[in-house]
């Protein structure tokens, strides 16, 4: 009998990888069918303004264009509803597929062309004549608000969390701190631009959608309700997905375009999007303006925290209603004991491209909040910022820690941890005191360098629920057929392998199905670092039962019990006695009905993976460069289950909460003209700003809410870098709290010099 | 715009010749006319560098190239990087070293790398950074991408 491989917990090869070496991919923009249509979107060049005309004459008449849209040929389509977190009050802000009579940020759809080719189309474009009337544009969030229409105000609502006396803290309090901070705005950018090609396929009477991603269940579920159908006549397909982050995937106004035209005109409509159109047009992110303060004991422990934050939506209210503001909100308190807290949060629009989520939403921010505060607090007691952070962490024996506050649906529970044992492991890593004694003797002569520790806690794993079905095909293949999506993290290897491990097969031989709506009923997409939790979970269970069906089955036929039977490799062995094996293909194939079982994984809570970061930057007083020279972060995982992806995750999240903290910014002028609409106004790292990293991979808190002890690893990577960067820039000026802004762009680094 | 002009492209060894507008780029030629989808388009203004391909052994960028430039030049892509079912070495390296993630730049990544290891075997480390600096990539943080170039450039080496 041969060895049992197990597959989880070692970083195997992607099984995604073959095909996008081989430039085989399918992402959006590759799919085509005959007889297309190309689609281009006329936007409104100007931030906030009556629509007084839309000349289409020209456009219509330029050979090649087939049709031209506006407002009044997509009036019976409803506005974009919510996805999550969609208060009842926040409805009269959502976005319109096109303009009608007022547009509220440049790049916003006023008109679409159809015609026959990307050029043309694009030509066509260019002759749509708009006329707009001027109206002030707001800009700024934290400003008293303006109209929004008729009695409607820019405060589309306010977040409110609090638990705990706050104002007899503060009463009470021997000292308070008070900052004011402000988060940039900035968004994922994925490298593939968003892309939608519709099909309506009459002979079923089935709309198809091509490039689908992240969500594409509710998607469809919800393209059905907006245009009338039943949703078993709306298909979603996924194909390669060149980055998610949080942005890709929603419904924006263009996938229902593609859709509306593909069943008016009986003819496929492609869509895909330029760079420009997705600095101004996808979602955006992340803008927050805070003012917080903490009541502090005699030994710097925290009393009580309040905050008071702008966030800065943008001009509608787009699919993930008030989830960012209200992570931002229930998140902030982290890893410290906060006795009493309280968070305001006013949703606040703006004439800018709306937003979402963006990895770590809400908590990129409150992190850079709450650890800007942890180090205000060292500098006013004079004490270094490990030692502050060590005397308010949450202790391990606290754990599972109710936090007292909710978000997403559920309650806020920290299921396990040891904050100060990971603390201590970064520290290590960093070889921090060693560090410190560096760059002090380094200050002494004369350079600006410095370091800082941030610590924050995660969440992951958001149910309710992930369905999984496993078939054993006659040809030997596995099928994990799941309702989650891959956007690029490596869903199908780390799917396959916990089934690999379950089952008792080679993870090579085991094909994960996602994002396609035609083979699973239901299913919650990609999101909130979900999937390895949920969907690994229902894959556990699936493969569990369908390993017992195996062994029934096979007893029989073998004529022994199951008890004395085990799957290994794929074949069926006898465990102690000699005697014929049986490849699992060959049961499949004997049996009618083949091989398969489906089982759900069903949570109401979340997970909290939880980290520290460590960094030390040396900041270049002439140009105002900040290089980041050395980086450690250690990662509480619970149970990693392909080291190597989840070192990847991390790394590419820090990739990204590097370009937050320095470089990119959606800036716009007074007046609401975007300024940040190429990649060489929107700086994105390169290869020479990425530090190297050390990342340290813990598995010393399995989650206890399910049974392989799984955390998500997605947003770990991006979550306190900000924070963190920001902690070892005031060393490095020698000048506490001076960083109150991301990103510290030269400019602003100058300035603070 | 409807001046079409003939045109042959050499994509991996094969001749295309199609009819294209002056004003259509490169990248749109072989993705759109020669059905080539392996190159990528990420910014279509040059930074990016998704959409690098080795036109007569030097990295260009693909957006930022007329494919009327391009007429009767040897052009390789992504899609002739392999030798049947043998990866080539880059290819092998970025899996080896988890250098993708969600795959979109990565063509770009390797036409890079390729073609400036083929003119230059021997270049340092911190010249092959500054090459490597010259594409995005928003996944990966690039410390894979990095260490796979790197595996690859001594592979080829000894070939």
């Amino acid at each position: 009998m041969s060895t049992k491989q197990k597959f989880v917990g070692r970083s195997v090869p992607r099984l995604e990888d073959r095909l996008l070496l081989l430039g085989q991919g399918r992402f959006a923009a590759d799919i085509s069918f005959a007889g297309q249509w190309q689609m281009r979107v006329v936007r409104s060049p100007v931030a906030h303004g009556k629509i007084k005309s839309i000349d289409i004459q020209a456009a219509v008449g330029l050979p090649g264009v087939r049709a031209v849209w506006t407002h009044v040929d997509t009036a019976h389509i409803p506005h974009i509803p919510f996805r999550l977190t969609g208060f009842k009050t926040l409805e009269p802000y959502q976005q319109p597929v096109l303009a009608k009579n007022v547009v509220r940020y440049v790049g916003e759809p006023v008109a679409v062309i159809f015609a026959e080719d990307t050029y043309v189309a694009e030509d066509a474009a260019d002759l749509v004549r708009l006329s707009i009337e001027h109206l002030p544009a707001i800009i700024f969030a934290a400003e008293e608000p303006g109209i929004y229409e008729r009695q409607l105000t820019t405060e589309a609502g306010v977040v409110q969390k609090s638990y705990g006396d706050v104002d007899a803290a503060f009463r009470n309090a021997p000292a308070v701190v008070s900052l004011e901070l402000s988060i940039g705005r900035h968004s994922g950018v994925p490298l593939e631009t968003r892309g939608a090609i519709a099909r309506y396929d009459e002979a079923h009477d089935i709309l198809e959608l091509h490039g689908a991603a992240k969500v594409p269940h509710w998607n469809r579920d919800t393209l059905a309700q907006m245009l009338h159908r039943n949703k078993e006549s709306v298909q979603l397909y996924e194909g390669h997905v060149g980055g998610g982050f949080g942005i890709r995937g929603e419904i924006y106004p263009e996938d229902i375009l593609v859709c509306a035209a593909a069943l008016k005109f009986r003819r496929p409509v492609k869509w895909v999007e330029d760079r420009r159109e997705h600095l101004i047009a996808a979602n955006h992110s992340r803008e927050q303006h805070h003012r917080v303060s903490a009541a502090v004991d005699a030994q710097g422990c925290i009393l009580g925290i309040e905050d008071e934050f702008f966030h800065d939506n943008g001009a509608y209210m787009r699919t993930h209603a008030a989830t960012v503001p209200d992570l931002a909100a229930a998140m902030l308190p982290g890893p410290y004991r906060v006795p009493a807290y309280r968070a305001i949060g006013h949703i606040r629009l703006t004439n800018k491209t709306p937003c979402g989520t963006y990895r770590a939403p809400g908590r990129y921010e409150s992190t850079f909040v709450r650890e800007r505060l942890l180090d205000a607090i060292a500098a006013k007691f004079g004490l270094d910022g490990v030692e502050i952070r060590k005397r308010n962490l949450v202790d391990r024996k606290e754990m599972p820690y109710s936090l007292g506050l909710d978000t997403l649906g559920t309650k806020v529970v920290y299921d396990s941890g040891d904050y100060a044992l990971l603390l201590k492991k970064a520290l290590k890593a960093a070889r921090w005191d060693e560090l410190q004694k560096k760059l002090r003797k380094r200050r002494q002569s004369g350079e600006k360098v410095g370091a800082g520790v941030a610590i924050f806690v995660e969440k992951s794993g958001l149910g309710p629920f992930d369905t999984v079905r496993i078939e054993v095909k006659p040809d030997g293949t596995v099928e994990v057929i799941t309702g989650v999506a891959s956007i690029g993290q490596g869903v199908e290897t780390v799917i396959a392998q916990i089934c690999a491990d379950t089952l008792g097969v080679d993870y090579a031989n085991i094909r994960v199905i996602h994002g396609q709506t035609n083979r699973i009923a239901r299913g919650m997409g990609a999101f909130a670092s979900r999937v390895t939790v949920m969907c690994g979970e229902a894959t556990r269970l699936a493969a569990t039962k369908l390993r017992a069906r195996v062994l029934r089955a096979a007893a029989e036929l073998m004529q022994t019990k199951a008890e004395s039977l085990d799957i290994v490799n794929g074949e069926i062995v006898r465990v102690s006695a000699p005697g014929p094996s049986m490849p699992m293909a060959e049961l499949a194939r004997a049996r009618p009905d083949g091989l398969s079982a489906e089982d759900t994984f069903e949570s109401t809570h979340m997970v909290y993976p939880y980290g520290a970061h460590v960094a030390a930057v040396r900041v270049d007083p002439e140009t105002g460069n900040v290089a980041v020279e050395r980086y450690v972060v250690a990662y509480e995982i619970g149970r990693a289950v392909n080291p190597k992806l989840v070192e990847g995750q991390i790394t590419g999240g820090l990739a990204q909460g590097v370009g937050g903290a320095l470089f990119e910014e959606f800036r716009y002028d007074k007046n609401g003209e975007p300024l940040s609409v190429t990649f060489a106004d929107y700086l994105m790292p390169t290869a020479r700003e990425v530090p190297e990293i050390s990342v340290v991979i813990c598995e010393d808190a399995p989650s206890p809410l399910n049974p392989l002890g799984l955390k998500g690893a997605g947003e770990g990577g991006a979550n306190p870098v900000g924070a963190v960067i920001a902690s070892a820039i005031d060393e490095a000026l020698q000048c506490p709290g001076a960083v109150t802004q991301l990103p510290v762009t030269p400019q602003r680094l100058r300035a603070l010099m | 715009m409807n001046n079409k002009s003939n045109i042959t492209l050499t994509i991996n060894g094969r001749d295309h010749t199609i009819a294209v507008e002056p004003r259509r780029t490169l990248v749109d030629a072989i993705r759109e006319d020669c059905g080539q989808t392996g190159t990528h388009i990420g910014c279509e203004h040059g930074i990016c560098g998704a959409c690098t391909v080795i036109v007569d052994g030097e990295p260009v960028r693909s957006c930022l190239m007329f494919a009327v430039q391009a007429d009767g030049r040897k052009i390789r892509t992504v899609e002739g990087l392999a030798s049947g079912d043998k990866l080539h070495p880059m290819q092998q390296a970025f899996m080896d070293h988890h250098g993708l993630q969600c795959g979109f730049c990565t063509p770009g990544f390797l036409m890079l790398a390729v073609g400036v290891l083929e003119r230059e075997p021997d270049m340092s480390d911190s010249d092959l950074l500054d090459v490597l600096s010259s594409n995005l990539c928003r996944c990966t943080g690039y410390q894979n991408i990095i260490k796979a170039v790197r595996a690859a450039a001594k592979e080829m080496r000894t070939r």
